[in-house]
């Protein structure tokens, strides 16, 4: 489904990617773990098309087309779709008419809204003055309005509340659905640093991101469970 | 009195304004005539009605409590439909109203410049409109103002008088006929909204690309009344400058004004509004959205507390959507007392590249980003405007929208 290429990027002239290679089969669900400052956002971002980011080298290749350059509109309609760690506030633009953009199957948005407990935040504008839960949880609701066949998560469960984190868990669940007797469509890239996350998905692989490299491709649990021993250090030496 | 309005108008007849460039009144042509029979609507073109049309003008009179039509010098259309309203041309209502002479010219200097002197010196009616005591006018009423004689001036003057405890919601439509390419536009207004009545007046203009507009305004606020004013500017002009004084003088006195202004290029836009709250308890607010694609804009607005225990607020917005646009923000805050509640918000520039991209990670292109946004930030939903005004306002907007981007 996707496939990077000894990708290499800059952001403000800084290097955030050095030579980043990555293959996601269409069905599977990879983590991707690594400290503040490492470069995942970036990575989404760069996935995502961000201007800002600038591919110096390499190639993304969705779906056997390759997207290095194309705009992010366009990947969006081919099937991308990413929930921000931080998402822009727009001023006067209401969060309802931005989940209607999103909403390609025409289901109903007051619904959905309903049954996140997110309805009395349709009317308001987008993200102005959302706390930090709320702002999660429209993300995620705006991807299953996308419903995109590659999902990516950039931290869906960090600043939410235990009850929440059910809630948002059983969308992230749904957007990703893994299904016992047919093979799951849908590919997953998802950024965490707690681990919350592997409770609600099937993660099919992990890998830690280091200083814009990827190290330690492996089980996502026992990779996980690696960190919260040795912290990042032990990535660091190990060379997988 | 009248003598001494002339003397006083004669010697500020070449004195320049403060603000706005500078306009060669000599170059328009004065008209003038003794006719005073209304022209009618039938005379109108196809051409004529669609433009009225668009600048929020109803031409069947319908839903509406009354309409004053002018066309460059010449009533043409005149009507009243509700008790307790007045409706009058201006000349013939200073005739019917010997009191008007106290109010006439009282809340803007005949001499504050070139153009109020012009006003005077060559005046060409206006419109009258009253609320008499009590009456609660809910119904908007429509006044008109069109230019159709190519490099002429229209000078008028207008008075409208909220009386104590009435209501009165006015939407006047200022545009040119499609012909017509220079011409001069000045507008004397004066306001007087008495204890208690609340006055909504809402303006879309629609001019032409050479012509030159000064409206002079003044409103006079008594006790807890209310002056609501929404402003639309989204088609080219040349030139336009205005910079209405609102003076609050009874307490609890109301007056907020909200403007949203389109420059495309070669356009200058210098507006702003000034607030003096002279009372104990008074209110204003200033809030302006402006929008350049290419053109200048200067977004004014001046708050004068006078009293301790009042509360101000002004605020400019305004977006850059191209290279070649300016906007120059400049709000004013002036406290007299400790204890005035004064505060203003400006924040000038270009839409944010970031939440552009957002939204193309949904799915839309740039262009469709972009009108998004646009449209949201245009979308101040005025407080105590009328569904049926706001919806007008709404359409002006989307009119222009296609034209923006
Ligand atoms: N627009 C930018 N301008 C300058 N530096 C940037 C910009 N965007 C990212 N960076 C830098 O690039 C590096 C990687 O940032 P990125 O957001 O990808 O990290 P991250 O791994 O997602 O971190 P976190 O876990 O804190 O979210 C950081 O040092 C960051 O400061
Ligand atoms: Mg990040």
């Amino acid at each position: 489904m996707l496939e990077i290429n000894d990708l290499w990027v800059d952001v403000n002239g800084k290097e955030v990617l050095k030579g980043v290679n990555l293959t996601i089969p269409s069905g599977e669900t990879h983590i991707l773990f690594g400290k503040n400052g490492s470069g995942k956002s970036s990575l989404l971002m760069t996935i995502m098309g961000f201007r800002r980011y600038r591919v110096r080298q390499g190639r993304i290749s969705f779906k056997g087309v390759d997207i290095t350059k194309l705009p992010i509109h366009e990947r969006a309609k081919m099937g991308i779709g990413l929930a921000f760690q931080r998402p822009p506030s727009i001023r006067g633009v209401k969060t309802r008419d931005v989940f209607n953009v999103c909403n390609i199957n025409s289901v109903s948005c007051d619904e959905l809204a309903d049954k996140f407990n997110f309805s009395g935040l349709l009317e308001r504008e987008l993200n102005v003055g959302f706390s930090g839960g709320e702002m999660k949880k429209s993300e995620l609701l705006q991807l299953l309005l996308q419903d995109p066949e590659l999902v990516m998560l950039d931290e869906p469960e960090s600043g939410v509340d235990l009850e929440n984190l059910q809630i948002l868990g059983k969308a992230i669940n749904k957007l990703l659905e893994k299904y016992l007797w047919r093979k799951r469509a849908k590919s997953g890239l998802v950024i965490s640093h707690l681990g919350f996350i592997l409770n609600y998905i099937e993660a099919d692989s992990g890998y830690v991101l280091l200083d814009g490299r990827i190290h330690c491709h492996g089980n996502p649990r026992e990779l996980f469970k690696g960190i919260q021993r040795h912290g990042y250090r032990e990535c660091i030496e190990c060379q997988r | 009195m009248s003598e001494v309005r002339r003397t006083r108008a004669q010697q500020a007849k070449d004195k320049k304004s403060t603000f706005g460039t500078d306009v060669d009144l000599l170059k328009y042509q004065l008209l003038s005539d003794d006719k005073t029979d209304p022209l009618g609507l039938d005379g109108l073109t196809h051409e004529d009605r669609a433009k009225i049309i668009q600048s929020g003008i109803d031409l069947d009179d319908q839903d509406r409590a009354g309409t004053f039509f002018q066309t460059d010098h010449r009533i043409v259309h005149c009507a009243v439909k509700q008790p307790g309203l007045e409706v009058l041309p201006m000349a013939q209502a200073l005739k019917e109203h010997a009191w008007l002479e106290e109010l006439y010219w009282q809340a803007v200097p005949v001499d504050s410049d070139k153009y109020t002197a012009q006003a005077e010196l060559h005046f060409q009616n206006g419109y009258f409109i009253r609320a008499l005591k009590g009456q609660r006018v809910t119904t908007p009423i429509q006044a008109c103002l069109y230019m159709k004689h190519d490099n002429t001036a229209q000078n008028v003057h207008n008075l409208i008088v909220a009386e104590e405890g009435s209501e009165l919601n006015i939407i006047t439509g200022c545009a040119t006929a499609p012909s017509l390419q220079s011409g001069i536009h000045i507008g004397i207004s004066e306001f007087y909204v008495k204890r208690g009545a609340k006055l909504t007046f809402t303006m879309i203009h629609d001019w032409a690309e050479e012509v030159m507009v000064r409206p002079r305004s003044g409103i006079v606020v008594e006790e807890d009344g209310l002056f609501l004013s929404n402003y639309v500017s989204l088609k080219p002009v040349r030139s336009l400058q205005m910079y209405p004084t609102t003076r609050l003088i009874g307490p609890g006195a109301v007056a907020r004004f909200h403007s949203i202004l389109l420059a495309p290029p070669g356009c200058e836009l210098d507006t702003g509004a000034r607030v003096v709250l002279e009372a104990s308890n008074t209110r204003a607010e200033i809030i302006s959205r402006t929008i350049t694609t290419g053109g200048v804009i200067k977004a004014r607005g001046h708050l004068v507390g006078l009293k301790p225990n009042v509360k101000a607020h002004l605020e400019c917005h305004g977006l850059i959507l191209t290279e070649e646009g300016i906007i120059h923000a400049i709000p004013e805050l002036e406290a007299h007392r400790s204890g005035a509640e004064m505060s203003h918000e400006a924040a000038v520039g270009k839409i944010a590249e970031e939440e552009i991209e957002y939204l193309m990670a949904r799915g839309l292109s740039e262009e469709e980003a972009t009108a998004t946004i646009v449209r949201g930030f245009l979308n101040v939903q005025i407080e105590g405007l009328p569904p049926e005004l706001q919806a007008k306002v709404d359409r002006a907007i989307e009119e222009s929208e296609k034209s923006m981007l």
